[in-house]
C-alpha cells in the first residue's frame, strides 16, 4: 500500500443506486464499498448493470435514486471535483484514431488543465511507462488492440488519480495483451491506487481483485474474496462426452454412482456433467467406472465452474456469456 | 448540468475558452494529419461547378438575363456550406460512438468546450473551403460587382448559414450516434439543395415546388449573395425574394437557436 491510501474512509461508497433506462432497470438498489488501496471486481454477465454502475460513479450518468461518494467527494453534488480525482477507462477504447499516441495524451493532458510543459512531460512519462515510446508518433489507428488498450489506460492515468475505474479492460484482447494490462493494473495498485474493475471473466477477477461483487439484474447478489466465492459456488465439475447415444442412460447411472451425485445430461451433445469434490480422485473414479462398464468416452475433463454455472446457481437465470476454464484429459 | 460552485464564474469561463481552444486545435491537427480529406471534400463542389457551369450551363435560362456561371456560383458557395453538415455530423457521431465524447465528459474539462470547440473548428474549415471555392469561381469567370464591403457581407452570410448548420449536424449526430448514417445525410442534402434557387430559378418550377424553394433557408442565402455580389438572378415578386438579405440573417439565427438548444439538450441528456 502506498502513499495515496486514504485513512478517512473508503475510496468508493455507493448506497441504493437505482437507474432505469426505458423499460430496463439497469441498477436496482446497488450498494458498494471499496476500501482505499484495494481492487474490487464487479463480476456479472452483459446487462447486469456493471457498466451503468461505473457510469454513475464516474459522473457520466445520474442515478434516479441513491447516493455515492468517490475519493471522499459526493458524486451527485460535486461531479466536477470527482472528475479531477478519477481516471476512467471505458469498455471501448476511447482514443482519437487520427492523432498519434503522443498527441492523444497531450490532448487529454491539456483537457485535464495541465499546462503545455506539464502535459508534454506527463505524456512522455506515460508513453515510457506503457512501453509505447517507439510507437508514440504513429497514428493510433495503426496500433494493435493491446497497444490501444495500454494507451487508453495511460489516458486514464494523466492525473495519477487516487481512484481508477476500469470497465471490462481486457475484453477482446489476446492472452499476451491481457497479461500486459493485468501487469499495468498490478503496478498501479502497488502504488496505492484504488481500482474498481468490471469483468465478465472469473479468471480476471481472480487475478486482480481483493474483493469481488457478483452483480445481477442491477444489484449485488454475492460478495467476498475470489477464494470465498469459488468455494461458495461449489467445486469442480467432471464432463464426459460419449461416443454413442445408446450409452447415455447407462453412463448417467454409472457416473452418478461413482461420484454419488446426479449428472446433468445434454442428450444432443452426448455430454454429461456432474459436480464433484476432489478433482483428481473424482476424475479417477469416473474413468474407472466408465472402463468397468465398458463405456467408450470421446472426452473426459475436469474443470472449474463457468460463470454461467455461477449465475445459474446464484440467480437461477442463465447468463449469455461463458468461458470454460479447465484442463482437458483425453480418454 | 454540472452546476457546481467549485470555481468562481470568471475562472470557469476562462477554462471554457481554453478547453474550447484545445479541442479546436485537435480538429486542426486532424487536417494536418489528413490533408487529403480536405482536398477530397472540396473536389465535389468544384466538380459541380464544372458540370453545371459547362455541361448543363448552355441549356440554363437566367431570369432577367445574364451569364449562368455568374448565377450558379453563389448557389455553389451556399451548397458548399450545406455539404459541411456532413463533416460536422461525421466528426461528432464518430466521437460519440467511439466513447471519446464520454471520455471528454469524464474529465475536468468545461462541458461546453466539446461543442464550442467543434463549432469553431468546423467554421474555420468551411472558411478555408469557401476561400478555395471563391478562387475556383474567379477561375471560371465569376466576379463580384458590388464592392468589397458587400462581398464581405455575402461571405459573412454564407458562414452564418454554415454556423447554423453546425448545430443541425451536432444535433443529428447526438440523436443518431452512428457514423455510418452519414450516408443518409449525404442523400438528404440533395433534395434540400435542389429544392432551392441554387441551380435554377424557382420561376421554372411547378407552383407548389416554387413556393417551397422560395422559402428554403438556402434560397435566402443564395439570393442575398447574388444581390450583394452583384450577380444576376436575384429579386422577384415573392416576399422571400424581396427580403433575401433579411431572411438570410433570420433563417440561420432561427436554426441556430432551435438546433443549438436541441443539441445542448441532447448533449446534457447523455448523462441521463
Amino acid at each position: 500500500m502506498g502513499a495515496r491510501v486514504h485513512d478517512d474512509g473508503p475510496a468508493v461508497e455507493a448506497e441504493g443506486l437505482r437507474k432505469r433506462y426505458g423499460g430496463t432497470q439497469a441498477l436496482a438498489g446497488l450498494d458498494l464499498t471499496v476500501p482505499a488501496g484495494t481492487v474490487c471486481g464487479l463480476l456479472g454477465p452483459n446487462g447486469a448493470g456493471k457498466t451503468t454502475a461505473v457510469r454513475v460513479l464516474s459522473t457520466l450518468a445520474r442515478p434516479d435514486a441513491g447516493a455515492a461518494r468517490v475519493a471522499g467527494v459526493d458524486v451527485l453534488r460535486h461531479p466536477a471535483r470527482v472528475r479531477a480525482r478519477i481516471g476512467l477507462v471505458g469498455q471501448h477504447v476511447a482514443l482519437d484514431e487520427v492523432l498519434s499516441g503522443r498527441q492523444n495524451l497531450l490532448l487529454f493532458g491539456r483537457l485535464h488543465h495541465l499546462g503545455g510543459a506539464r502535459a508534454r512531460a506527463r505524456a512522455a512519462d506515460l508513453l515510457a511507462r506503457f512501453d509505447l515510446t517507439d510507437a508514440a508518433e504513429r497514428p493510433v489507428g495503426t496500433y494493435s488492440g493491446g497497444m490501444r488498450r495500454r494507451l487508453d489506460l495511460a489516458a486514464g492515468l494523466i492525473l495519477d488519480p487516487p481512484v481508477l475505474f476500469l470497465d471490462e479492460p481486457t475484453t477482446g484482447l489476446d492472452p499476451r495483451a491481457r497479461a500486459q494490462v493485468w501487469d499495468a493494473v498490478r503496478r498501479l495498485v502497488a502504488d496505492g491506487t484504488t481500482v474498481l474493475l468490471t469483468t465478465q471473466y472469473l479468471e480476471e477477477a481472480d487475478q486482480l481483485a481483493h474483493t469481488v461483487r457478483i452483480v445481477d439484474a442491477g444489484r449485488v447478489v454475492a460478495d467476498g474474496t475470489p477464494q470465498q466465492l469459488k468455494s461458495a459456488l461449489g467445486g469442480d465439475r467432471v464432463d464426459v462426452v460419449l461416443t454413442r447415444a445408446d450409452d447415455l442412460a447407462r453412463a448417467v447411472r454409472v457416473v452418478g454412482a461413482a461420484v454419488a451425485a446426479t449428472p446433468l445430461v445434454d442428450a444432443v451433445g452426448l455430454r454429461l456433467s456432474v459436480a464433484v469434490t476432489g478433482r483428481v480422485a473424482a476424475l479417477a473414479a469416473v474413468l474407472r467406472a466408465l472402463d468397468d462398464a465398458g463405456l467408450a468416452a470421446a472426452d473426459v475433463a475436469v474443470r472449474r465452474p463457468t460463470l454461467d454455472e455461477v449465475f445459474l446457481r446464484l440467480t437461477g437465470v442463465d447468463s449469455p456469456t461463458a468461458r470454460p476454464d479447465g484442463e482437458k484429459v483425453g480418454a | 448540468m454540472n452546476a457546481t460552485s467549485a470555481h468562481p464564474v470568471p475562472r470557469r469561463l476562462r477554462w471554457a475558452v481554453a478547453d474550447g481552444v484545445v479541442l479546436t486545435g485537435r480538429a486542426l491537427a486532424h487536417w494536418r494529419r489528413q490533408p487529403g480529406q480536405f482536398v477530397v471534400g472540396l473536389l465535389f463542389p468544384v466538380l459541380m461547378v464544372l458540370m453545371f457551369g459547362y455541361l448543363f450551363g448552355g441549356a440554363m435560362r437566367v431570369p432577367g438575363g445574364g451569364d449562368y456561371r455568374e448565377f450558379l456560383l453563389p448557389g455553389m458557395f451556399a451548397m458548399t456550406m450545406l455539404f459541411g453538415v456532413e463533416s460536422t455530423y461525421a466528426a461528432v457521431a464518430t466521437d460519440t460512438a467511439r466513447g471519446v465524447t464520454d471520455r471528454f465528459r469524464s474529465l475536468p474539462t468545461a462541458s461546453s468546450a466539446v461543442l464550442t470547440g467543434r463549432a469553431a473548428a468546423d467554421l474555420l474549415h468551411s472558411a478555408a473551403g469557401l476561400a478555395v471555392m471563391l478562387a475556383c469561381g474567379v477561375a471560371v469567370g465569376w466576379q463580384w460587382r458590388g464592392g468589397v464591403a458587400a462581398a464581405l457581407a455575402a461571405v459573412g452570410l454564407l458562414l452564418l448559414l454554415r454556423f447554423a448548420l453546425i448545430w443541425v449536424g451536432i444535433h443529428l449526430a447526438l440523436v443518431l450516434r452512428s457514423p455510418e448514417s452519414v450516408v443518409m445525410l449525404q442523400i438528404l442534402v440533395w433534395p434540400v439543395g435542389f429544392t432551392s434557387n441554387a441551380f435554377v430559378s424557382p420561376d421554372t418550377m411547378p407552383d407548389w415546388l416554387a413556393a417551397v424553394a422560395a422559402w428554403n433557408p438556402l434560397s435566402a442565402t443564395v439570393a442575398a449573395c447574388r444581390q450583394l455580389f452583384g450577380n444576376p438572378g436575384w429579386g422577384g415578386e415573392t416576399f422571400a425574394a424581396q427580403h433575401a438579405v433579411a431572411l438570410a440573417v433570420a433563417w440561420p439565427l432561427l436554426l441556430t437557436v432551435v438546433f443549438g438548444a436541441l443539441a445542448v439538450r441532447r448533449y446534457r441528456g447523455l448523462g441521463r
